[in-house]
């Protein structure tokens, strides 16, 4: 059958038995729309991708433009690493929780850290009362460090460290910790966030204003490209801005914005794209709807291909892949009914695997309780191994390439994210986005929307507005003792009386000296950190010199 | 609290007293008109100064700044930021403070935001009314902060002694300046985000405007935020020329980083030396006082009106000729007057 | 009731807190109801929040936390309150808190807690039937 015929034939079905069973049949909804407000249609067909042309556009795994993958074997070869965020009060519990982690078979580790460490403010800061190992560790030095770490061969795991405008002192501390192993910085392997940007627009833990954040940035692009080649650099994340309540393409967009503009400065700041352009990675959200989840990692990946051959001239194809870790969806867990959640995640995380995520940290199912607790913790590792090991998806590469719902979605996101960039970039690119406020306004305006589609009943979440039971309050829930706090502070008390302060001193001079020049401050982080400064006087000595970003977009 | 005590706390600048009785004079609660009489012949003492400007001017972080500025020459400073009101919903998402919020542990800055509709006799009056409290109160300063791109929030500005426009370049808004009736009660030009491409265009597009409007009798003095004159040296400049008038200076800031900010502030306050000494300040107080004093008896008179049943029920008479083309407005309105009258 | 009157809503993200999504969310429905809404933005101490509440004369004070820090948190801003003399606002508070941890809130006078699934038809229902006037 010819393109004519199906047209016609479709044409057939459409107005014929279809429009027969609508009539006496209503469809649940007058139009159905997947969370960008991309409408879904009833059926999709060849007549939908017609214009795609599957070796330009869609390719072969580990080949231009990456569509179907990064990497030519996929899961055949390894399975994605299965990392759970994980994290909180001291570093003695948490390094227990790593070594449970392990033990299950956990392949990689990630670690949380609490609200001051974050904001580069010491446990005894003023501002830390009541936040010290709440929703993470409390590093305060080097000390703290080593007791996270303490039993654990950092040349054998990898570590992903959610850490942003701090970012520099939490991967001098690591660096720190293997020297004392033994274990030279060219053999470790893991991850910082350090996407400043998000924070800016989404996550709110930012501290200096933005141009010394992306110097700092570009310091460590250029520290690690010679020093630690096998660290990711930052991991541009679109998880934050998803949860904030942006819809499927803005997380795109604003995420290959945001990576735009740190391939930018590091541009401009002298470096050569391909040699950092490997080591930049992404973090991404898993969210509900599962078909359109699928499309939107494929889409990302295909248009930053394009953004980093096209744009920045990369020749390097690592600099083009678009290597990622996945998170399910925290914001759709529901506190009601939460076994539900394993479900979600469950789904969610299938997608991730479907879209070919490198990593993947599935979320426990009393994530809108607590602290996940270590059952729960189990669990979502468990859902992860069954995908795995038990549901043959990763037997074969991309599996849903070539539907034609998935191709044509997929299309439909990355141009719609491309026309964001394109209105991002005639604002001035991402950091003159947020500066005005628009990335926020988009955001903003999604969520609110998607809130009052849960009111007014348009969208169904089970067991929130449908499906309710009574139920009692859930038990076992994880407790931050409030006694942590103190217990941090004593040990810096302790820290500050049994260290050389004179060495303290001498380092935190010279990091301030350099930080007033264009030095790369890698190398004076690193001798503050092994003087054992602590994280609060470092960072004390850069909000000296680089200012406090002000927040002025309220609306 | 009776209304006696709140006022005489509030004279005394007691935090709670001053937030109250804006509270009361602002939704002109209960017993305001005898708290009004209190505290009005305490006004007349802070210097107004209207901050107005299109959104992302940068408005509220020149306020903050300025803030800072005047509270380290050890003056105090009220602030009173006025955001839109929803013509459909009535509320009004009032985000200014957000950026002044690092005053709020001081006690010698009082922030409040206030939304633009919903006040009987208007906006203006109850701005009018929230700054008398602040006056009243003792602060050396206050500044009112509001979005300058409707009628409204020109006549807030016209509140002023000061009114300050606030321009960035880029925003595509330059025309904005031209806007009928806002290039007059501009006193200070501050062209903020002075790093941005298009700043000297923005200037230059103010100077010609303020030739237009006839305001500098040919000729406009631009002072860069950089080598400004010193207030100082303007005072003796403006010494020798007393019968020329105001030439507003365009000054241009980085009001994120302070730059420029001293000098936006030296400005007014040179602005004000020279109202004061020319007998300015006088005639526009006068003015003011004149169109207030209009203002509420009409308003008054009208209330009174509306309110009468007689008077509705004869309108509704007549609207229904004009409506079914009978009769024109203007005959219907002459009709009502006539009846009202007699 | 005095015409034109309308609620003042103090909205505050007290703590090192970032996630600004619901705060935001809530924000604009008050406003949607009609309510002049005030927001303070991140990292607000209990001092600054009551010193902002004082100063706007809110009705209302909503407070919005995730990262647990509620028990310490929102007993400091009632007992700022307290010794201010403010008797007269409706504090309620809204994020990841766990149930056990109402009653004790409640306690120390937090009127509601909105927790994670409550709508913001509910916060404005709570607010428009409780405010203290």
């Amino acid at each position: 059958m010819n393109q004519g015929d199906l047209s016609g034939e479709y044409g057939r079905w459409k107005s014929g038995p279809y429009a027969k069973t609508c009539a006496r049949f209503p469809e649940r909804k007058e139009r159905f729309e997947g969370s960008s407000g991309i409408e879904v249609k009833p059926l999709y067909t060849p007549l939908d991708v017609e214009q795609v042309d599957y070796v330009n556009d869609l390719g072969f795994p580990g080949e231009y433009p990456y569509n179907r993958g990064v990497q030519p074997t996929m899961y055949r070869g390894r399975f994605w690493t299965m990392r759970q965020y994980a994290g909180f009060a001291t570093a003695e519990e948490s390094n227990r929780r790593y070594k449970y982690l392990l033990e299950q078979g956990q392949t990689g580790l990630s670690v949380a850290f609490d609200l001051p460490t974050q904001i580069g403010y010491d446990s005894d800061h003023e501002l830390s009362a009541g936040e010290v190992g709440k929703v993470g560790v409390a590093i305060d030095s080097l000390a703290d460090m080593e007791t996270l770490f303490d039993g654990i061969p950092l040349d054998k795991v990898s570590t992903s460290m959610t850490i942003n405008a701090p970012a520099s002192m939490l991967l001098a501390m690591y660096i720190a910790v293997a020297e004392k192993q033994g274990v030279f910085a060219n053999k470790l392997n893991g991850t910082i966030q350090n996407d400043i940007l998000k924070e800016y627009a989404a996550r709110g833990t930012y501290i200096f204003p933005p141009k010394p954040s992306m110097r700092l940035i570009t310091n460590i692009f250029e520290y690690c490209s010679t020093a630690v080649p096998r660290w990711n650099t930052i991991s541009i994340s679109g998880y934050h801005i998803r949860e904030a309540g942006a819809t499927a393409v803005q997380e795109v967009a604003f995420t290959l914005a945001d990576g735009i503009a740190y391939v930018k400065a590091a541009v401009d700041a002298g470096l050569d794209v391909d040699d950092f352009g490997p080591r930049l990675s992404f973090f991404f959200n898993a969210h509900n709807d599962l078909l359109e989840e699928v499309a939107k990692f494929r889409a990302a990946r295909r248009l930053w291909a394009r953004i980093m051959r096209d744009r920045f001239g990369a020749k390097d194809p690592k600099s083009m892949q678009l290597r990622f870790h996945t998170q399910t969806a925290g914001c759709t867990l529901t506190a009601q009914q939460p076994d539900n959640n394993i479900v979600r995640v469950t789904l969610q995380a299938l997608a991730a695997v479907l879209g070919g995520t490198q990593s993947l940290h599935t979320n426990s199912r009393d994530e809108a309780l607590a602290l996940p607790s270590q059952d729960s913790v189990r669990i979502a590792l468990r859902t992860q191994q069954i995908i795995a090991y038990e549901s043959g998806v990763a037997d074969t590469i991309d599996p849903l390439a070539v539907s034609y719902y998935i191709e044509a979605l997929t299309d439909e996101i990355e141009r719609a994210a491309a026309d964001y960039i394109r209105r991002i970039d005639e604002i001035g690119g991402a950091p003159a986005a947020i500066e005005r406020g628009f990335i926020q306004a988009e955001i903003e305006e999604s969520a609110y929307r998607y809130q009052m589609e849960i009111e007014s009943g348009d969208r169904t979440i089970v067991g929130l507005n449908d499906f309710q039971i009574e139920e009692d309050r859930p038990s076992g829930l994880l407790k931050v003792d409030p006694a942590v706090g103190d217990l941090q502070c004593r040990k810096l008390a302790q820290l500050r009386a049994e260290r050389d302060n004179a060495a303290v001193e001498a380092s935190l001079a010279a990091l301030e000296h350099a930080a007033s020049g264009s030095d790369n401050l890698m190398p004076y982080i690193l001798d503050a950190v092994r003087a054992y400064a602590t994280l609060g006087e470092m960072c004390g000595v850069l909000r000296g010199v680089f200012g406090e970003y002000k927040p002025t977009v309220a609306y | 609290m009776d209304w006696q005590e709140i006022v005489s706390r509030a004279l005394a600048r007691d935090i709670r007293a001053v937030s109250r009785l804006i509270s009361i004079v602002e939704d002109r609660r209960s017993g305001f008109e005898n708290a009004y009489a209190a505290i009005y012949p305490h006004t007349g003492r802070a210097h107004v100064i209207g901050i107005t400007g299109p959104p992302g001017s940068g408005k509220s972080t020149l306020v903050d700044k300025m803030a800072a500025e005047y509270r380290g020459r050890g003056k105090t400073v009220g602030i009173v930021a006025v955001d839109p009101t929803s013509p459909f919903t009535g509320g009004a998402l009032l985000g200014d403070r957000l950026r002044m919020q690092r005053h709020s542990l001081d006690d010698g800055v009082f922030i409040r935001s206030m939304g633009t509709r919903g006040h009987l006799g208007g906006v203006s009056r109850a701005t009018s009314g929230v700054v008398d409290v602040l006056d009243a109160a003792g602060y050396d300063y206050v500044l009112i902060e509001t979005v300058g791109v409707g009628q409204s929030e020109v006549e807030i500005a016209s509140l002023a002694d000061t009114v300050a426009l606030v321009q960035v370049p880029g925003l595509g808004d330059d025309i904005q300046v031209i806007k009928a009736g806002v290039m007059e009660i501009g006193d200070v030009f501050v062209v903020n985000k002075k790093d941005r491409p298009g700043v000297e265009r923005v200037v230059a597009e103010i100077r010609m405007a303020l030739d237009l409007a006839g305001n500098a009798s040919g000729r406009v003095r631009a002072y860069s935020g950089h080598h400004g004159p010193t207030a100082a040296s303007a005072a003796g400049a403006v010494a020798t020329t007393e019968v020329t008038p105001w030439r507003p200076p365009i000054l241009q800031t980085m009001a994120e980083s302070g730059e420029g900010v001293a000098e936006v502030c030296d400005m007014c306050d040179v602005h004000m030396c020279r109202l004061t000494e020319d007998g300015t300040l006088v005639e526009r107080r006068l003015r003011r006082a004149k169109s207030e004093t209009m203002q509420i008896a009409s308003d008054l008179i009208w209330r009174g009106l509306a309110d009468d049943p007689r008077t509705l029920e004869a309108a509704e008479g007549l609207a229904r000729k004009v409506a079914q083309r009978e009769m024109d407005p203007y005959v219907a309105g002459r009709s009502l007057r006539e009846l009202i009258v007699n | 009731m005095d015409e034109g009157r309308k609620i003042r809503v103090l909205v505050a993200k007290p703590g090192l807190d970032g996630h600004d999504r619901g705060a935001k969310v809530v924000a604009r429905a008050l406003r949607d109801a009609g309510m002049e809404v005030i927001y303070t933005g991140l990292r607000q101490t209990p001092e600054q929040i009551v010193a902002a509440a004082i100063q706007e004369d809110v009705d209302v004070v909503a407070m919005s936390i995730l990262s647990g820090a509620h028990n310490y948190l929102f007993p400091r801003v009632m007992q700022l309150l307290r010794e201010r003399g403010v008797d007269d606002v409706l504090v309620v508070g809204g994020g990841i808190i766990p149930d056990e941890d109402i009653p004790g809130l409640k306690e120390c006078g937090i009127a509601e807690v909105f927790t994670p699934g409550a709508s913001t038809a509910d916060t404005v229902k709570f607010i428009r039937e409780n405010i203290k006037r």
